[in-house]
C-alpha cells in the first residue's frame, strides 16, 4: 500500500525488503531503514517518522524517539556534502585544532553550520576512530588521514567548486 | 617483551588481503572454523577457555567463560553479537581488522556461533565506518558463496548467518547492553543488569556480546591450539593469553596499530613501537588503553609490597616497565582497556586534555542516570571555568565530589568511564589545576600540541 508523503524508491524499496529478512522483529529494522531513508532525503522529516513507524508498525514516538538519539539523524536538511573533523583527544594532539580553525575560515561558517550555497555543512566529530593517523576527517562516506592544511585545502577546494 | 606476530596483521600487507583468496591461501583462511565444526561444541567452548583470550573490548573478561555461560533455551534461539561501535578516544584497532582482514572477523563468528549454539550472528558496526561495512558484508558474501555461511556451512547441519548491522553515532552503543538495545531498533540507553544477556540479550533471548578483536583472533587459536596460543603470552599465568593488537598515538613519531604477544610494556610501545617521543621531548604521561583508563604518569612507581600481589616483581619500578595486562595494569590503578594508548609529551597542557575529554563524556552520556547525565556537564563546565582563570579553589575541590559521586550510581559503567579518567587527572596533575586557579597560567598560554623542541609548534605534522 502506498502511503502518503514519502516513499522509498524502487532499488531502496527492495533493499528494505532485505533488511526486514535480517531481524526477528520489525522494530530491528527501524535503525537500519531509518539511514535508508535518510540516504535518500538527506534528513528525517516528519514525513519519514511517519512512514518508517507505519512500515514497520511502530509507535512515530518510538521513531522519533530513536532519531533523536543518535547523533547521524539529521533532525533537519544540512548541506550537499557533510564534512565532520574529529575533535576529540588524540586527534586534537596532533593538530585537530588548527584543522578545524582552518575549516571555519575558508568555508566562513562555524562548526554545527551550513554555507550560504548549500553545499557543505562542518560538524565537529567524536573520535571517529583514526587515532593512529591524525589528525583526521570525514567527508560524506570518506576518510582524509594524516591531514595537513594543505590537504585540508585540496579537499575544500573540491567540495565548494 | 617485544614479541611481534603476524596472525591477524599478515593479509594487512598484501593486495587485495581483505579477500577471501588471500585469507584461504596466505594464512590457511577458515581451516579452523573448518576444524571446530567437526568438534562437539563443549569442546570448542572448552579449547575457546584455555586460549585464556581476555576480551579486547576493555573490560577484559574471559571470553570461554563468556561463552560457558550459553545455556540452550528450550524455547528461545540464542545471538552471537559482535561489538564492533569502536568509538573510545584513543582506539583504533578493530577498524584496522574490518577492513583489511575481515574474513578473520566472519570466521570468528562462524566458530563463535556453534560454540555457543546460535545460528545468527550480529556484527555491530558503527555508521562512521563505511568502509569497514563494506569489508564485512563482501567478505560475508564471498563466505556464503563458498557455502562456509548459510545452510550447510563445510558441509555440516548448522546454519549460520552473518549480518552487519550499523548504529548511527553513539559512544555509548559501546556497552554491550546498549548495544543491544541499539540492535533492537530502539534508543541506545543501557539495561540493568541482571538480567546479564546470557540470560535475556538480543530480542529477549540468550546471547553473547563479544568484542570484534577478541572473536577474530578465536581462530588463531584454534589453529595453533588453546593451550599454545595462550602461552605465546608472558602473562600466560596470569591467565592473560595469546597475542593481541596494540596501537600507540598522540604524541610518538610513528603512531600506528602492531600485532604483538601479550606482555610488551608501555615503554617499549612508546619508544620502540612508537619510535618515541615528537621532537625528542620527555614524556608527560600516557592514557594505557583509550580514554577511560585513567592516565599514568611518566615517573609514577610501582606499590605492590605484598608478596602475594601479581605486580610484587615490579614493586618500586616504574609503571612504564609493567607489561601490559589485565590485572596488571589494574594493580597500577588504571585499566588495560583497548592496549590503545595515547601518548602526551612534556608541555602539553594536562587540564586541557581533561577538557577536552569531559567534553567528550558531556556528549556521549545517554541521559539515563542523572549523576551521569549532569555530572558529565558539570564536570566540563568546572574544568572549562577552571582554564578560564574564573573558577575558586573550592569549586576545583568540588571536581573530586562530582567524579565520586558519579561513580556507582549509575546503570553502566560510562559513569566509571567519565569519573576514573576525571579523578587522574586531579590527582596526577593537581599542580597544574591549581596554577589556573591562581591565575599563574591561562588558556591562552595552554596547548595540547607542543611544539617540537627544534621547530614551530602545530601542524603539519608527518603523514
Amino acid at each position: 500500500m502506498p502511503l502518503p508523503g514519502f516513499a522509498l524508491s524502487a532499488d531502496r524499496e527492495r533493499a528494505l525488503r532485505e533488511i526486514l529478512t535480517r531481524y526477528p522483529t520489525k522494530m530491528g529494522a527501524c535503525i537500519p531503514v531509518l539511514h535508508l531513508c535518510q540516504e535518500q532525503e538527506g534528513w528525517i522529516s516528519p514525513e519519514i517518522i511517519d512512514y518508517v513507524a507505519r512500515t514497520l508498525d511502530l509507535p512515530p514516538a518510538h521513531v522519533q524517539g530513536v532519531v533523536t538519539f543518535y547523533t547521524l539523524f539529521n533532525q533537519k536538511p544540512v548541506g550537499k556534502h557533510q564534512l565532520w573533523v574529529c575533535r576529540t583527544l588524540p586527534c586534537a594532539l596532533r593538530g585537530a585544532g588548527p584543522v578545524l580553525e582552518h575549516c571555519e575560515k575558508r568555508l566562513g561558517i562555524h562548526a554545527g553550520e551550513t554555507t550560504e550555497d548549500g553545499k557543505v555543512t562542518l560538524r565537529t566529530a567524536e573520535c571517529l576512530a583514526s587515532c593512529g593517523t591524525a589528525p583526521m576527517m570525514q567527508v560524506d562516506k570518506d576518510y582524509f588521514e594524516n591531514l595537513t592544511l594543505e590537504k585540508v585545502d585540496e579537499i575544500l577546494d573540491r567540495l565548494t567548486r | 617483551m617485544i614479541k611481534p606476530v603476524n596472525y591477524l596483521t599478515k593479509v594487512y600487507g598484501i593486495k587485495n588481503g581483505w579477500s577471501l583468496d588471500v585469507y584461504e591461501r596466505e594464512v590457511n583462511g577458515y581451516q579452523a572454523a573448518r576444524k571446530a565444526l567437526r568438534m562437539t561444541q563443549q569442546q570448542v567452548v572448552d579449547e575457546a577457555k584455555k586460549m585464556n583470550i581476555r576480551g579486547r573490548g576493555g573490560a577484559g573478561f574471559p571470553m570461554g567463560v563468556k561463552w560457558s555461560f550459553m545455556k540452550p533455551h528450550p524455547t528461545k534461539p540464542a545471538y552471537l553479537v559482535i561489538n564492533a561501535d569502536e568509538g573510545e578516544p584513543g582506539t583504533h584497532k578493530d577498524r584496522t581488522l574490518m577492513e583489511l582482514n575481515p574474513h578473520a572477523c566472519v570466521e570468528g563468528c562462524i566458530i563463535g556461533c556453534y560454540g555457543i549454539g546460535a545460528h545468527v550472528a550480529y556484527i555491530y558496526v558503527r555508521d562512521e565506518l563505511h568502509l569497514s561495512k563494506e569489508r564485512l558484508w563482501s567478505a560475508i558474501r564471498e563466505a556464503r558463496a563458498k557455502g562456509y555461511l548459510g545452510k550447510n556451512p563445510f558441509g555440516q547441519d548448522y546454519p549460520i548467518e552473518v549480518y552487519v548491522h550499523t548504529g548511527a553515532g553513539a559512544y555509548i552503543c559501546g556497552e554491550e547492553t546498549s548495544l543491544l538495545n541499539s540492535l533492537e531498533g530502539r534508543r541506545g540507553e543501557p539495561r540493568l543488569k541482571p538480567p546479564f544477556p546470557a540470560q535475556a540479550g538480543a530480542f529477549g533471548c540468550p546471547t553473547t556480546v563479544n568484542n570484534l578483536e577478541t572473536i577474530a583472533v578465536v581462530p588463531t587459536g584454534f589453529l595453533l591450539g588453546g593451550e599454545a596460543f595462550s602461552q605465546l603470552s608472558d602473562l600466560h599465568h596470569l591467565r592473560d593469553g595469546g597475542s593481541r593488537l596494540y596501537g600507540v598515538n598522540g604524541h610518538v613519531k610513528k603512531p600506528q596499530i602492531v600485532e604483538l604477544c601479550v606482555g610488551v610494556t608501555l615503554r617499549e610501545l612508546i619508544y620502540d613501537i612508537g619510535g618515541g617521543i615528537e621532537g625528542d621531548r620527555e614524556l608527560l604521561g600516557v592514557i594505557p588503553g583509550g580514554s577511560s583508563t585513567p592516565i599514568l604518569r611518566a615517573d609514577e612507581t610501582v606499590n605492590a609490597p605484598d608478596e602475594k600481589s601479581p605486580l610484587h616483581t615490579w614493586h618500586g619500578k616504574n609503571v612504564l616497565d609493567v607489561p601490559l595486562g589485565v590485572d596488571t595494569m589494574r594493580g597500577v590503578g588504571t585499566m588495560l582497556g583497548t592496549c590503545c594508548a595515547t601518548v602526551l609529551a612534556e608541555g602539553t597542557c594536562p587540564v586541557l586534555a581533561m577538557e577536552n575529554l569531559m567534553q567528550f563524556y558531556r556528549h556521549e552520556s545517554c541521559g539515563q542516570c542523572t549523576p551521569c547525565r549532569e555530572g558529565s556537564a558539570w564536570l566540563f563546565r568546572t574544568v572549562t571555568k577552571i582554564l578560564d582563570g574564573k573558577a575558586s579553589m573550592a569549586e576545583l575541590d568540588n571536581l573530586h565530589d562530582i567524579a565520586n559521586n558519579i561513580m556507582g550510581n549509575t546503570i553502566c559503567a560510562f559513569g566509571e568511564g567519565t569519573a576514573m579518567p576525571a579523578l587522574g587527572f586531579l590527582q596526577k596533575f593537581r599542580k597544574d589545576f591549581e596554577a589556573y586557579v591562581r591565575g599563574e597560567r591561562t588558556r591562552a598560554g595552554a596547548s595540547l600540541v607542543p611544539g617540537p623542541a627544534t621547530a614551530s609548534a602545530g601542524l603539519p605534522v608527518n603523514p
